[in-house]
């Protein structure tokens, strides 16, 4: 029987953990909140991972890590378009352009990629197929998951943190009233100073994220380390649809809310 | 009869539960039981896990209700359904344990998400001797200027008495800038 389950009660890590140890092989299927992804294992170690239905290609993979010029990658786009991974990096490799460790390395990165975006993945749902490999023309690697599971358990502890601390992505954030702090002195990184742009208090934090491409973790850690440094605070975003409004008072009135509130003053001062 | 509420939460042991004791004019009703793991049960015996209720009758015609959230974060279910329609809220936080403030901090900012209502923070357990003083947990709790952070033993009635009043007053401000 197919192993099954949902993320709340067996986390990535421990997934990871268990076709490592039992020397699995097949396709670990997670549906996520937003994706699927597809991670296949031969004898326990990672051979290919794909998230979301279209396949990224190696073409695109290589271009994306800077091993192939934006005309080379042009030129496979015209005229290799119709040729599978296989095909196309015995190419590169009969041409000089690349060496089987070079395109080995990169793919073995960009599947690493992969993994670590399923550790933010606290919701959904898993399946494991046993058996299930990628098709033949596809480049599968032989990772091992030990680094990967330690790397895991590492980023989940993060995560549970960043989480207590940023506990929802819907809120805004604004600058902190410190006349004192000039934002052009403080050392930010290319990624904070991107975060920084959008900051206002009519943008959500998960708004942000979507703008600047960033995962749940990249953009707890960075507001994280706006907030703790004091650059930034928490707001409730503006123009925001209100929370369903439940009665606070059993009254309309102005006047009699403000009389029930001094009763309350009044008794609690005569307790 | 008119009733309002008042919710009064906190992390894992903070004091809520002995908070509402302390000016409940019912015995709480409270959901208290037994700890099942080590950790917890090195800081104490049983513990809140749905609600803990406490009631002050005001006149013939109002009164004021407390609530207790639980403390453990496997019970933040109930946080939402009991912020619903809260006049105001407490958050404790217990002086003596470092360890808790950020989950504090955590929690302070999601009843805040939950509803825009007058709150304050209790700085619980002021009379041990390992209390941290309160200035710097305002610090340590990120906690702006404006918020009311006010020094507190929830077995005392007194200074129960004194958080209740000062959230009252802040519902009291913040009606009157409502007006403005």
């Amino acid at each position: 029987m197919a192993l099954r389950g949902n993320l709340r009660d067996f986390t990535i890590t421990q997934l990871l953990n268990l076709i490592n140890l039992a020397r699995k092989t097949g396709t670990l299927v997670v549906d996520g909140p937003s994706d699927t992804a597809h991670l296949a294992f031969r004898d326990g170690k990672l051979a290919y991972a794909q998230i979301g239905k279209t396949v990224t290609g190696l073409a695109v993979i290589l271009h994306n890590a800077n091993k192939l010029s934006s005309g080379q990658y042009k030129a496979i786009q015209q005229r290799a378009s119709n040729i599978s991974d296989k095909e196309l990096g015995l190419l590169l490799i009969n041409a000089g352009y690349l060496t089987k460790e070079d395109i080995l390395t990169q793919l073995q990165l960009y599947f690493a990629g992969i993994v670590h975006r399923l550790f933010t993945w606290v919701e959904g749902s898993f399946h494991f197929e046993n058996e299930m490999l990628p098709p033949d023309d596809r480049i599968s690697v032989r990772l091992d998951l030990e680094n990967l599971i330690i790397e895991g358990s590492r980023q989940l502890r993060e995560w549970e943190q960043l989480q207590d601390e940023i506990p929802s992505l819907d809120m805004a954030l604004k600058f902190t009233d410190r006349p004192g702090v000039n934002l052009r002195n403080v050392n930010l990184s290319v990624e904070e100073w991107r975060v920084v742009s959008y900051i206002n208090p009519k943008n959500t934090i998960k708004q942000i994220a979507n703008a600047t491409k960033m995962n749940d973790l990249e953009i707890r850690r960075i507001v994280y380390g706006l907030l703790q440094a004091g650059l930034v605070e928490i707001c409730r975003p503006e123009g925001a649809s209100p929370a369903p409004q439940v009665r606070v008072f059993p009254t309309e009135d102005r006047d009699e809310q403000k009389s029930l509130v001094n009763r309350l003053i009044s008794r609690i001062r005569s307790l | 009869m008119q009733t309002v509420k008042m919710v009064v939460t906190g992390p894992f042991s903070a004091g809520k539960t002995e908070f509402i004791r302390s000016v409940s004019e019912i015995d709480v009703v409270s959901t208290e039981r037994k700890i099942s793991t080590a950790a917890e049960k090195a800081v104490k015996e049983a513990t809140t896990v749905a609600m803990d209720f406490g009631r002050i009758t005001v006149d013939d015609d109002l009164v004021l209700y407390l609530f207790g959230t639980p403390g453990q974060k496997r019970f933040d279910f109930m946080w939402e359904i009991l912020s619903e329609g809260m006049l105001g809220f407490i958050v404790m936080v217990d002086s003596t344990r470092p360890e808790t403030f950020r989950e504090a901090r955590s929690i302070l900012e999601t009843f805040r998400a939950y509803a825009p209502t007058p709150y304050v923070v209790a700085a619980n357990k002021q009379d041990k001797k390992d209390a941290w003083d309160p200035e710097d947990m305002r610090h340590v709790l990120r906690l702006d200027s404006k918020v009311k952070f006010l020094p507190c033993i929830a077995t005392e009635k007194s200074s129960v008495k004194s958080i209740l009043l000062e959230l009252l007053y802040s519902i009291l401000a913040e009606m009157e800038r409502g007006e403005k």
